[in-house]
C-alpha cells in the first residue's frame, strides 16, 4: 500500500433520527454518547478524524466539540457527508463508520483498513442480511469523489446503490451481528442489554476463545443456495446452532434451523454438541427418498 | 448380505431378489417405487436423486436391521438409486423374504416407510414447464429465488 492515499476518518451525525425521535449520535451506549465512542474508536485508526454534520447541526452541543465537515446545502443523506469530506481533502481516503452502529468494534475497523485496497473506488463489508455492499462502515478512496457527486447531482441518494454499481472491494464481517444499526427507542434497550451480556461474558470465556478448523459439505438445496459443495472454515462457532446461523448470514439460506437435522463426521448430532477442530458438518434439509 | 446401498445405474431387482432365497422361506415381498410423470398436479420430465452417501448407507442398514429384528424375518435389503432418472425408472428396491407373508409384508412397507423419513436423500424435480424444485423443500426454493 505504498501509494495508498492517507486514510482519515468521518463520523456520520448528520442523521434525522427521525424513527428514534432523539438524536442518535447523544445516545448512549459504553457510558459515553454513540458520537464520542465512535469518534475515540475511528481515531485510534486515521491520521485525522472529522464529524460530518448538517450545516444546522454545526452548533448544537453534541457535535461542536469535533472538527466538523459539513454537508452542501442542496445535498442530503449519508451519501452528502462522504461527497463533503472527499471534496474537503480530495487526496484522503476515509473511513467512513455511522453513529448508530453500536456493536463496531475496534477489530472490526481493523479488519477493513486491513483488507483495504486502494486501487478500487472502496473497500466495504458485505451485508450479512442480504450480501450487498454496507457503505457506512467502509472506507471510500479519493477515486470515489466523482462518482459521489454525479450520483447526487442526478438526485440519487443511495450510497448501496452506488456501490453496487461500482468496483468495490468486499469482504465478510467475522461477527454477522457487528453491523446491525438501531432505529427505535426499543432497539437502543435491546443494544444495551446485548452489549452489558458481552461485557461480562468478555471477562471470563470470550477472552480465551480461539477459532476451530471446520469442514462443512453441502447437499441439495443447501449446496445450490451456497453455490458449493464442500468448504473449510475457521470459525468461533461453538456448535452446529452457532455454525448454521453464521453460514445462513453468508450464503442466505433460506431454511430455518428448525426445517433442518445436523450430522458431525458421518453421523447425526445434536445442535448444541460441542464442536472440535477438523470436525466435518452436514446440514441436512428436508430428505425425500423413495 | 449388504442391507442397504445405492446404485448410480439402472437398478435390476432380478439379482437382488435371489440374494434374499432360502430353503426356510416361504415367502417374499418386494417393493418398487417408480418415477411417475406428475407430483402435486404438476407435469414431471425428469428426477434427480441425491444422498449424503456416508450417513445414508449408515441410516438406511439401521432400518433394515430393525425391519428384520422388528417383524422377524429371514432377510431384507433395499436398493437406492442416484443421479438422474427418467419417467417410469426405478428409484428404490426392497425386498424381504420370510417363514410367512405377513410379516414379509409388514418389513417390507416398514422399510420403505423409514428410508422415506430418515435416510439423507433429495429428489428433485424437474417440470414440464421448465421449473425444478427439492421435494419437500419447495417453499424454502421459491423464497430464495
Amino acid at each position: 500500500m505504498t501509494n495508498a492515499a492517507p486514510l482519515f476518518g468521518l463520523v456520520l451525525a448528520g442523521g434525522a433520527s427521525t424513527r428514534m425521535r432523539r438524536d442518535k449520535a447523544a445516545l448512549e451506549y459504553h457510558g459515553r454518547t454513540q458520537l464520542e465512542w465512535t469518534y475515540e474508536l475511528v481515531s485510534t485508526l486515521c491520521l485525522a478524524t472529522f464529524v460530518s454534520v448538517r450545516p444546522e447541526q454545526r452548533n448544537d452541543p453534541v457535535r461542536a466539540r469535533f472538527p466538523q465537515i459539513i454537508d452542501k446545502e442542496d445535498e442530503f443523506g449519508p451519501l452528502a457527508g462522504i461527497a463533503a469530506a472527499l471534496r474537503a481533502h480530495p487526496k484522503a481516503a476515509w473511513l467512513v463508520v455511522a453513529c448508530d452502529l453500536p456493536f463496531v468494534t475496534e477489530a472490526t475497523l481493523r479488519r477493513l483498513v486491513e483488507a483495504r485496497d486502494p486501487e478500487r473506488i472502496a473497500t466495504v463489508y458485505r451485508s450479512s442480511c442480504d450480501g450487498l455492499p454496507e457503505p457506512l462502515c467502509a472506507i471510500w478512496e479519493p477515486a470515489a469523489r466523482d462518482a459521489v457527486s454525479q450520483h447526487l447531482a442526478v438526485g440519487k441518494l443511495c450510497p448501496r446503490k452506488l456501490l453496487i454499481q461500482s468496483d468495490c472491494k468486499l469482504i465478510d464481517l467475522v461477527d454477522p451481528h457487528a453491523l446491525e444499526n438501531i432505529n427505535t427507542p426499543e432497539e437502543w434497550q435491546a443494544a444495551n442489554a446485548r452489549l452489558a451480556n458481552k461485557r461480562t461474558e468478555g471477562d471470563s470465556s470470550e477472552e480465551q476463545r480461539t477459532s476451530i478448523s471446520l469442514r462443512v459439505q453441502y447437499f441439495a438445496v443447501l449446496r445450490e443456495q451456497a453455490g458449493r459443495s464442500e468448504e473449510l472454515l475457521d470459525s468461533f462457532a461453538r456448535s452446529p446452532s452457532e455454525l448454521y446461523e453464521q453460514l445462513r448470514a453468508k450464503h442466505g439460506f433460506s431454511l430455518e434451523p428448525s426445517q433442518l437435522k445436523v450430522a458431525v463426521n458421518d453421523e447425526f448430532s445434536d445442535w448444541n454438541v460441542r464442536l472440535q477442530h477438523g470436525d466435518t458438518v452436514v446440514f441436512i434439509p428436508p430428505v425425500a427418498g423413495g | 448380505m449388504s442391507l442397504f446401498w445405492f446404485s448410480h445405474t439402472a437398478l435390476e431387482p432380478e439379482s437382488y431378489r435371489s440374494r434374499l432365497t432360502d430353503p426356510a422361506a416361504g415367502g417374499y415381498a418386494s417393493f418398487e417405487g417408480w418415477v411417475r410423470n406428475h407430483n402435486e398436479g404438476q407435469p414431471v420430465t425428469r428426477l434427480e436423486y441425491e444422498a449424503f452417501e456416508s450417513l445414508a448407507v449408515k441410516e438406511g442398514e439401521r432400518i433394515v436391521r430393525e425391519a428384520i429384528a422388528r417383524f422377524g424375518v429371514l432377510h431384507a435389503a433395499c436398493v437406492h438409486r442416484l443421479g438422474s432418472l427418467q419417467i417410469g425408472e426405478l428409484a428404490v428396491w426392497v425386498g424381504v423374504s420370510s417363514h410367512h407373508r405377513a410379516e414379509a409384508f409388514a418389513a417390507c412397507r416398514y422399510i420403505i416407510d423409514e428410508v422415506k423419513h430418515r435416510v439423507p436423500i433429495w429428489k428433485k424435480e424437474y417440470y414440464l414447464n421448465g421449473d425444478s424444485g427439492w421435494v419437500n423443500c419447495e417453499r424454502c426454493a421459491s423464497a430464495h429465488r
